[in-house]
């Protein structure tokens, strides 16, 4: 079983998000980018994990990116992984970052592409989805467990206010979220061997964007909090109730 | 050309969430001078499709296969497409959640159409077709424009209060062919929680954090949040231990929501925990520590400890539901 797994580069969650020319770009100066948690913590360790119990036989890592994803990509590389491959373009539009990846995956035959449920920066949660149509493959997103009997895979799914087990044959899209494994942290020899391994730059195939993020804004800031005496309840509610209305 | 709507059930009677998106749909079409279209799939009563004639649609396209009582991104993918080309759609509106999110973006890619998820807002057609939506988890937004023919939305529950109007929706069968792909995924088990309402969807929350040290003392956060109707979340680290189940962690890195009330018992106000709460509309916070950065996110503050001000509070609560 060959896996591909869907990295992205996202600013470090502790980030002070900032925007520049007049609102329009992301302000990354000073900002230090991670592996998005989805992808770190659950699509590339269950990869290795099935690697590592002789399930997986190759575990690629690919992003859409220009170089400066590189260092990320090493960082994944180091967890594990034979092999990652940079496609070399930026992209908000996650149409385009799909369809380039699709694009390469077609040609690789993959039994699984794992992704993570969304990426905290844009929060679009739409690649894996657009990557099961586009590879015409099931897809199983918001996925908590993920368990591979031969070419049969369980998951566990989110669903409206509970979840579901489900089962669906090979070859599959999933996108993880937590419980899926257990987060890890590369050891020195990762790291090293990290350094030699492949990372192949792919040149991009031709495909026009079909949406543009046009403008930033910030939410409203709070006016100012109104402190409640703790032993005066009642007019905390009467607040909620006349004032804020919510209740 | 006309705007459709997936719609969503539970055993037959439509989700809130759905009317919104139905009522999202037709202020679009209302924007286009078009009508809007919604689709449901599966088991629903004649009756049950018509009700949403109240919420603006003209019309409804059934496809009553009883295979689709069981979610299939596959199988709901080809009904909304096939929706959409009777219909000559040109803007397709999905909902935010878990079955949306996993239908909408297989839409967009078959028809190579821009994509916005997570939409908070009506689209701006002053220039373009921009839409507005939460980005950093919340902690800001982006105005995304669509440059395709065909545009495809998923709608964040909760982002405009859903009013009932008059008027009865005409509904028509649509058949839609499938194969056995479409229904590989084989459900074996659901499990739900009964009665109570889904985070995503709930206009109250009542969350929980470290503060109320441990599983054993929830209670008083639930009795809380059943005086009032709400749903109950919580921090993440309460997640991580086991206090509390996974689908009800938020921030950052768990859900989004944006009730109309939120309140935050015994959690600190870190900012990936903010990132996933400050849509909400009014929040509440009880903290101990004045210190708490949570206090700069808030519209009330309660200075205390939980232990005290929540069953204060619940009887407030209490007290004011008998009178009112
Ligand atoms: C990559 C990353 C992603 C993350 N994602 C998330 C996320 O999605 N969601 C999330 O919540 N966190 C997330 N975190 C963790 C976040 O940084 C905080 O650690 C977490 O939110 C703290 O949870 P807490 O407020 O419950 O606990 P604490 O920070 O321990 O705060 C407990 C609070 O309770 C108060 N308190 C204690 N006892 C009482 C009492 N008796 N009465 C009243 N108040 C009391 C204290 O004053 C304190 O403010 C993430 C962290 C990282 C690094």
């Amino acid at each position: 079983m060959k896996i591909l797994v869907c990295l992205c580069p996202v600013p470090d969650t502790t980030t002070k998000i900032a925007f520049g020319d007049n609102n329009t770009t992301f302000n990354s100066q000073g900002v230090t980018f991670i592996i998005n948690p989805y992808d770190e913590w659950y699509s590339v360790v269950r990869a290795l994990e099935l690697k590592e119990a002789g399930t997986a036989t190759a575990v690629h890592l690919i992003t859409v990116g220009k170089a400066d994803a590189e260092p990320v990509i090493r960082k994944a590389l180091a967890l594990g992984g034979d092999e990652a491959i940079r496609i070399d373009t930026d992209s908000n539009d996650p149409y385009v970052v799909a369809a380039q990846i699709a694009q390469y995956a077609s040609a690789e035959n993959y039994d699984l592409v794992l992704c993570g449920k969304e990426s905290i920066d844009y929060n679009n949660g739409t690649v894996g989805g657009m990557l099961a149509e586009l590879l015409d493959m099931n897809y199983l997103g918001f996925v908590s467990d993920i368990k591979v009997d031969g070419n049969n895979v369980t998951v566990l799914r989110e669903i409206d206010g509970g979840d579901e087990t489900d089962s669906c044959v090979l070859p599959l899209v999933i996108s993880c979220q937590k419980g899926v494994a257990e987060a890890r942290i590369p050891n020195m020899r990762g790291i090293m061997a990290a350094r030699t391994k492949p990372l192949k730059v792919v040149a991009p195939a031709a495909i026009s964007s079909v949406s543009n993020i046009v403008s930033f804004e910030m939410p409203p800031a709070k006016t100012g909090v109104r402190m409640i005496a703790a032993d005066n309840m009642d007019e905390l509610v009467s607040l909620l109730h006349n004032e804020a209305k919510v209740i | 050309m006309s705007v459709i709507v997936l719609t969503e059930h539970a055993q037959g009677s439509f989700k809130k969430k759905s009317l919104e998106a139905v009522q999202y749909g037709a202020k679009i079409a209302a924007m286009m001078g078009t009508s809007v279209t919604a689709v449901a799939a599966g088991n629903v009563s004649n009756d049950e499709l018509q009700t949403l004639g109240a919420y603006g649609a003209q019309k409804v396209l059934h496809v009553a296969d009883a295979r689709l009582d069981n979610f299939s991104s596959r199988a709901f993918t080809k009904v909304v497409l096939a929706a959409a080309a009777q219909e000559g759609a040109k803007v397709i509106v999905c909902l935010h959640d878990t079955t949306g999110k996993a239908v909408a973006p297989r839409v967009a890619a078959r028809l190579q159409a821009g994509m916005v998820a997570g939409a908070v807002g009506l689209p701006d057609l002053s220039s373009g077709f921009t839409v507005k939506k939460n980005v950093f988890s919340g902690k800001a937004f982006a105005f995304v424009n669509i440059t395709s023919d065909v545009k495809v939305i998923t709608l964040m529950p909760n982002s405009s209060a859903v009013v009932k109007g008059e008027g009865s929706a005409s509904v028509e069968a649509l058949s839609v062919s499938f194969d056995d792909q479409d229904f590989a995924v084989q459900v074996q088990q659901v499990s739900k929680a009964t009665g109570s309402v889904p985070l995503s969807e709930a206009e109250l929350v009542v969350s929980g954090g470290r503060g109320l040290k441990g599983p054993e003392n929830w209670h008083i956060l639930e009795d809380l949040a059943t005086s009032l109707g709400a749903a109950t979340a919580c921090s993440r680290p309460v997640a991580d231990s086991h206090w509390r189940p996974h689908n009800e962690h938020v921030g950052q890195t768990g859900g989004t929501i944006r009730p109309n009330l939120y309140i935050a018992a015994g959690i600190s106000g870190a900012i990936q925990h903010l990132a996933g709460v400050n849509g909400s509309k009014t929040i509440v916070v009880i903290n101990k520590d004045p210190e708490a950065p949570f206090f700069k996110a808030a519209d009330y503050g309660v200075l205390g400890d939980v232990f005290e001000v929540l069953p204060r509070l619940t009887e407030a609560v209490k007290k004011f539901k008998a009178n009112n």
